[in-house]
């Protein structure tokens, strides 16, 4: 019965020029998702503060996928299914309330007692102003008998109605919507992706920024396997549903690499090295993906490469932002975040990213810069380390991932 | 993709594909095998069941793969029941004992039913089993010594008056190490003149029918599995022995096919398959009884890796009445399975690993674990089953391949000869 969805985006909402990119960008995600989600959408108009689908003969089946697909469109604060009537009619009242009547009975399995009207009037040559239509058509309510009362102060039920230029939306229902800022916005940026619990979600958290996150995998075959491998595309998949309707994943063969570090570096440092090594490979892959940022889904810990001693001294080989959404976080809040976002399941398979045979008994966990520095000089004296870390990001293999169907 | 199916009919060389050297996992179907199969999908591929033509002729198929089962292994064709695999028939053994045992048809001490298995079974022995204890079965669990062998003493320790099932392998698929049937059939016989009485026993002989000229009837065993996949036949298809005289309570109830033991429309793609695979098995053993010729090979490939690889240990007893022909089982110190596995696949060589990462934890072989190896050496272990189609050559060049890859890895991980691997 429905044949429009009202789409409400907040922050967006900012003054100055950026905010019709963002409007565009917004509306053209919606469409994106929707089209993705097979919904059949005749037109998607935006419109002062609001994004306006119109949905045509939809079935509820449609209409349940183009609720979820508008609950992971970045920007979107909330929106609305609703009953759109043109806004001349003869007699407005008893089409309201019509409508408004049809609207109430698809609530009634949540047996209301009590409901109250509120309207919203932007389109001032409407006969009838917010308060008078409060009134009428609670009213008209009323006079159909659908069994509740009218409770201004706490209501059950709350019939919107919004009087627009284009028309009359009436809705009984408001979906929350991710929020943030819509895909891409803000610019692109390189997430390392390990495969275990905390970078897909720091990759969400930065798309919900509007951060176009492409995602760099390390793998060391035969170290790793290829189920290691898959778990980080599987990832990609999910993270794929948010955002862009896309994920696109670089894996980097890290194999040569991982050795020159298990046969050159002390112990001690293999795992601050191996860090400093990933970094540097990742920057070079940003100037190919024009990205400005590097991500991780770091946090602030005793374990070894997350002090901030840690920290230091391996951000220290690039200029490039590195951003970490999860640093201050306790791990329960990620896990539930993973939990929400889908990405839970995927991350705990056991499949390590990293070989056992790579892993020191004892890692240096409070480094120092000119200990790292030293380490790698030393092995700059056995390998050509330059040369490495070229083969490295010659060997990163490209894929564009589609979501993964629910 | 369609060109190759053509080609590989004909037998193509294995080494196209790479060395596998993993046949206890499973094996090449034949290339007569395949043509086999290929006929009855596209012209024989009636319902054995009709009575037009195309049914008459595939129960043909059907009576003509059945006796070349019962050849093979020197039994009646009667006796075979065909069915999905050795999973099905060691379920349809187990449990189809289980369910027609009756309290008081033999001379009990307790009402609980007993019966005997051993440690270090296929799983789709152990789980039956595990089941019957959950339903209030006695089930003793006879363990193995550290070269893997089942004593036939702690066998005849644990046997009791009412004992009305043992089951036990042929061949450890892990090991290649042999149960010691000729002793358990003395010790049975025995029992039976001695009491009148004598438990039924089911041997799971997937590891060893194709390998060596096998002889149920003549140790006595009444229930054995095989399955078609492991001897160059096709996965899907495998068959259950039951003596004449045994009784079973079906698993799968339906149509009544297989005298009521197995009801279901016959697969017959895959029994023609599995009758074709067990004409060649026995045409192979006709010639080599013993396997001699798999024993070589294996003995050649344990004499260069003891040769060129240092700190290596292999798993079981050598000599040909303990262990089967074709399976060699070596620990790789320095080195994890896995890695070891992966690097040789790279380079065309497909080998298995006593461990494997696919729970939450790295699940050693229960096998090995059994036998008293730590799990460092479970870890590093790696299986190596040769089958008919493996050549000197190929055992040669991936001998020389796994020599490199564990120097490789052994280099990483700093391994040295002597030295226990603390890193």
């Amino acid at each position: 019965m429905f044949n429009s969805i009202l789409v409400r985006y907040g922050e967006i909402a900012l003054k100055g020029k950026n905010r019709p990119e963002f409007e565009g960008q917004l509306q053209r995600q919606v469409r994106r998702a929707l089209a993705d989600a097979d919904v059949p959408v005749e037109r998607v108009e935006r419109t002062y503060g609001r994004i306006v689908i119109g949905i045509g003969a939809a079935s509820s089946e449609a209409f349940s996928r183009a609720a979820r697909a508008l609950g992971r469109v970045f920007g979107v604060v909330s929106f609305s299914p609703a009953v759109r009537l043109p806004v001349d009619l003869d007699d407005p009242v008893e089409a309201m309330a019509e409508a408004a009547w049809g609207l109430v009975q698809t609530e009634l399995a949540l047996k209301p007692r009590s409901f109250k009207v509120d309207a919203r009037r932007s389109y001032k040559k409407f006969p009838l102003n917010s308060l008078e239509i409060n009134q009428e058509l609670g009213a008209a309510m009323l006079r159909r008998g659908i069994g509740l009362s009218v409770d201004v102060h706490n209501p059950d039920l709350t019939v919107a109605v919004e009087v627009r230029q284009e028309g009359v939306y009436i809705s009984t229902r408001e979906f929350p919507g991710p929020g943030g800022l819509p895909y891409g916005v803000t610019g692109r940026a390189i997430l390392l992706l390990s495969g275990g619990i905390d970078s897909p979600v720091a990759a969400w958290m930065s798309m919900r920024r509007g951060v176009e996150v492409v995602g760099l995998h390390f793998h060391s075959y035969p170290f790793t396997s290829e189920e290691a491998r898959r778990k980080a595309e599987d990832l990609g998949r999910v993270l794929a549903r948010w955002g862009g309707g896309k994920f696109k994943l670089r894996v980097c063969h890290f194999t040569e690499v991982q050795k020159a570090i298990q046969r050159h570096v002390p112990e001690e440092l293999r795992i601050t090295i191996m860090r400093r090594m990933m970094f540097r490979i990742a920057e070079k892959i940003a100037a190919q993906e024009d990205a400005l940022a590097l991500i991780t889904g770091e946090n602030v810990a005793q374990v070894a490469s997350q002090t901030l001693e840690s920290l230091g001294v391996i951000e220290a080989v690039t200029r490039l932002p590195v951003l970490r959404p999860l640093a201050m976080f306790d791990k329960m809040e990620t896990i539930a975040k993973a939990k929400e976002i889908g990405t839970y399941e995927i991350s705990i398979r056991p499949y390590e990213d990293c070989c056992t045979i790579f892993t020191p008994v004892h890692p240096k966990t409070r480094p120092r810069l000119v200990d790292a520095e030293a380490a790698e000089a030393a092995m700059a004296a056995e390998v050509d380390i330059e040369m490495l870390l070229a083969e490295a990001v010659e060997r990163t293999a490209s894929t564009d991932l589609d979501p993964m169907p629910e | 993709m369609a060109g190759t199916q053509a080609d590989n009919h004909r037998g193509t060389q294995p080494a196209a594909t790479g060395i596998y050297l993993d046949n206890s996992a499973t094996t090449r179907p034949d290339p007569a095998v395949v043509d086999a199969i290929r006929t009855v999908l596209e012209i024989e591929f009636g319902n054995a069941s009709s009575v037009h033509r195309l049914g008459v002729a595939a129960r043909r198929i059907l009576d003509e793969s059945r006796r070349a089962v019962g050849e093979l292994l020197g039994v009646a064709s009667e006796e075979i029941v065909f069915t999905s695999g050795a999973t099905e028939a060691n379920n349809l053994a187990i449990l189809g004992v289980a369910r027609q045992w009756r309290p008081g048809r033999q001379q009990m001490e307790s009402r609980r039913p007993h019966a005997i298995t051993t440690a270090v079974e296929h799983p789709s022995v152990l789980e039956p089993f595990r089941r019957l204890q959950e339903e209030g079965w006695d089930v003793t669990f006879l363990q193995v010594n550290h070269n893997g062998q089942l004593d036939p003493g702690e066998l005849a320790t644990a046997l009791r008056p009412d004992t009305a099932l043992v089951s036990t392998m042929w061949v450890n698929n892990e090991t290649g190490v042999l149960m010691p049937l000729p002793a358990i059939a003395d010790l049975l016989n025995r029992r039976q003149q001695e009491t009148n009485l004598r438990p039924l026993w089911h041997v799971d002989a997937v590891q060893a029918v194709g390998k060596f000229a096998i002889r149920p009837r003549e140790l006595g065993i009444d229930l054995l599995s095989m399955s078609a996949h492991k001897m160059h036949g096709p996965k899907g298809a495998g068959a259950l022995y039951v003596r004449r005289g045994v009784h079973l309570t079906p698993v799968l109830l339906g149509g009544g096919q297989e005298w009521g033991l197995r009801s279901g429309t016959e697969n017959i793609p895959g029994i023609a398959g599995l009758g074709s695979a067990c004409r060649l098995a026995a045409r192979r053993l006709a010639a080599d009884p013993g396997g001699e010729g798999l024993r070589q090979l294996r003995e050649a490939l344990w004499r260069f890796i003891e040769g060129n690889i240092p700190g290596v240990s292999r798993h079981g007893p050598g000599s040909p009445e303990e262990v089967a022909p074709h399976i060699l089982n070596v620990s790789f110190p320095g080195t994890k399975g896995e890695v070891l596995v992966r690097y040789l696949s790279e380079r065309g060589v497909f080998v298995a690993t006593g461990s494997a990462c696919h729970s939450r934890r790295p699940e050693p072989s229960h096998v090995l674990t059994a036998m008293g190896l730590s799990p460092d050496e479970v870890g590093a272990s790696i299986r190596f089953s040769l089958s008919w189609e493996n050549t000197r050559e190929e055992i040669e060049q991936a001998a020389a391949i796994l020599k490199s890859a564990v120097a490789e890895i052994r280099e990483l991980t700093g391994w040295r000869p002597g030295r226990t691997p603390a890193r």
